[in-house]
C-alpha cells in the first residue's frame, strides 16, 4: 500500500511539474496574466520564509529574541547589499550559531 | 553564442550555491525516513519518484502516524502545487521545445533551479538553447538530492540536531529573492504572502502553501490595477 501510495504521490508531483509546461500555450496567456506572473517567485518563496523563520517545530510563534529572526535579518541585510547568494546564507547561518552556542 | 553545454555548465554554477541548504536538508531528510521507521529502499524512493524535499517529509510523517493513504497523498499534490506556478512562467520560455523534451525537463523543475533559472531566462530571452540551463540547475539539484539523501539514511546521526541546518532553508530563499526587495510593489506582495502563510499555516494537509501565493498573487493584481 505504501508503495502505491509513494507511485501515486510521485505521479501528481511530476503532474504538478509537467501539466503548464505541456499542456499550456502561451498563447492564452494575456498580458495582465502575464504581469502577474512575474510576482510568482515572490509569492512562494515567502511563504515558505515566514514561517520556517516565525514558527517553531510546531506551528507556534517564536518569541522575538528567537535566534533565527536576528539570523534572517543579518541575511537580509547582508544579501541586499552584496547582491550575494553564498554570502546572504552564510551570514545568516554565522549570526544564528553566534547566537546559539556562543552569545 | 553560447554552446548547450557552457549553458548547462552556467546553470550548475548559478544553482550552486544554493547546495548549501540542500545538501543538508537532503541529509536530514534521509535520517528523518529511517527514524520514522522507514527501510532505506523505501525512504529513498521517495526521493527518486517524488522528487519535492518538504512534501516527502509531510508523506512518510503522515504515513508513520497513521494518516490514510489519501491524506498522505493530497497533502504532496497539495504542498507541490506551486509547481503548477513554476511550469506557467516557464512555459513562455519551454514553448519551442518538443513534447518529449517538456515531458523530459519537467521532472527537474525545483524551487532552486526555477528561481536561478527564471532569472536567467528573462536576461537572456534571445538566446536558443536556454532550456540547458533549467537542465544544468535541476540536474545539479537532482542529484545533490539523491546523494545527500542516501548519506542521511546511512550516516544521519552525525549531522547534530543542535545545528539546526533547517533553517538554511528559509536562507537559501532570501538569498533567492533578495534582488526583489528593492522593489515595492514585490516588497508589498511578500510581505503579504509570508504573513498569510504564517497564518494559515495550521490550515489542513499543509494548504497554506497554496492559499498564501494565491493571496498573494491577488494583492498583486490589485497592485497591478492600481498602478494603471
Amino acid at each position: 500500500m505504501t508503495w502505491t501510495s509513494i507511485f501515486i504521490a510521485g505521479f501528481i508531483t511530476y503532474f504538478t511539474r509537467m501539466g503548464m509546461v505541456t499542456l499550456i500555450d502561451k498563447d492564452i496567456f494575456n498580458e495582465n496574466f502575464r504581469k502577474i506572473l512575474n510576482y510568482v517567485p515572490s509569492v512562494v518563496f515567502p511563504s515558505i520564509i515566514f514561517p520556517g523563520v516565525l514558527l517553531d517545530d510546531y506551528g507556534s510563534l517564536v518569541a522575538i529574541t528567537d535566534p533565527k529572526i536576528y539570523g534572517a535579518l543579518t541575511a537580509i541585510i547582508i544579501g541586499y547589499f552584496s547582491r550575494n547568494v553564498i554570502l546572504t546564507i552564510i551570514s545568516g547561518l554565522a549570526s544564528y550559531w553566534f547566537l546559539i552556542f556562543i552569545f | 553564442m553560447l554552446s548547450k553545454f557552457q549553458i548547462f555548465k552556467i546553470g550548475f554554477f548559478d544553482v550552486a550555491p544554493h547546495l548549501l541548504s540542500v545538501i543538508p536538508f537532503g541529509i536530514i531528510f534521509g535520517a528523518i525516513g529511517i527514524e520514522l521507521g522507514f527501510d532505506p529502499i523505501m525512504t529513498y524512493a521517495t526521493s527518486l519518484i517524488i522528487f519535492g524535499g518538504a512534501s516527502q517529509i509531510v508523506f512518510l510523517q503522515l504515513l508513520s502516524g497513521g494518516a490514510s493513504s489519501l491524506i498522505a497523498i493530497t497533502s504532496v499534490g497539495v504542498i507541490n502545487s506551486r509547481h503548477l506556478l513554476y511550469g506557467a512562467v516557464l512555459s513562455e520560455y519551454l514553448n519551442k521545445l518538443s513534447t518529449i523534451k517538456k515531458i523530459f525537463i519537467s521532472y527537474f523543475i525545483v524551487d532552486q533551479g526555477f528561481a536561478v533559472s527564471n532569472i536567467y531566462f528573462k536576461k537572456n530571452k534571445e538566446q536558443n538553447f536556454n532550456h540547458y540551463h533549467l537542465l544544468g540547475s535541476g540536474i545539479t539539484l537532482w542529484l545533490c538530492w539523491q546523494i545527500s539523501t542516501i548519506i542521511g539514511i546511512y550516516l544521519g546521526s552525525i549531522v547534530p540536531e543542535s545545528l539546526g541546518l533547517k533553517f538554511a532553508i528559509p536562507l537559501t530563499f532570501i538569498a533567492i529573492i533578495i534582488n526583489e526587495l528593492r522593489k515595492l510593489d514585490h516588497l508589498i506582495v511578500m510581505i503579504v504572502s509570508g504573513l498569510a502563510a504564517t497564518f494559515f499555516y495550521n490550515a489542513p494537509l499543509k494548504s497554506y502553501i497554496l492559499i498564501s501565493p494565491l493571496i498573494g498573487l491577488f494583492s498583486a493584481y490589485l497592485i497591478i490595477k492600481f498602478k494603471k
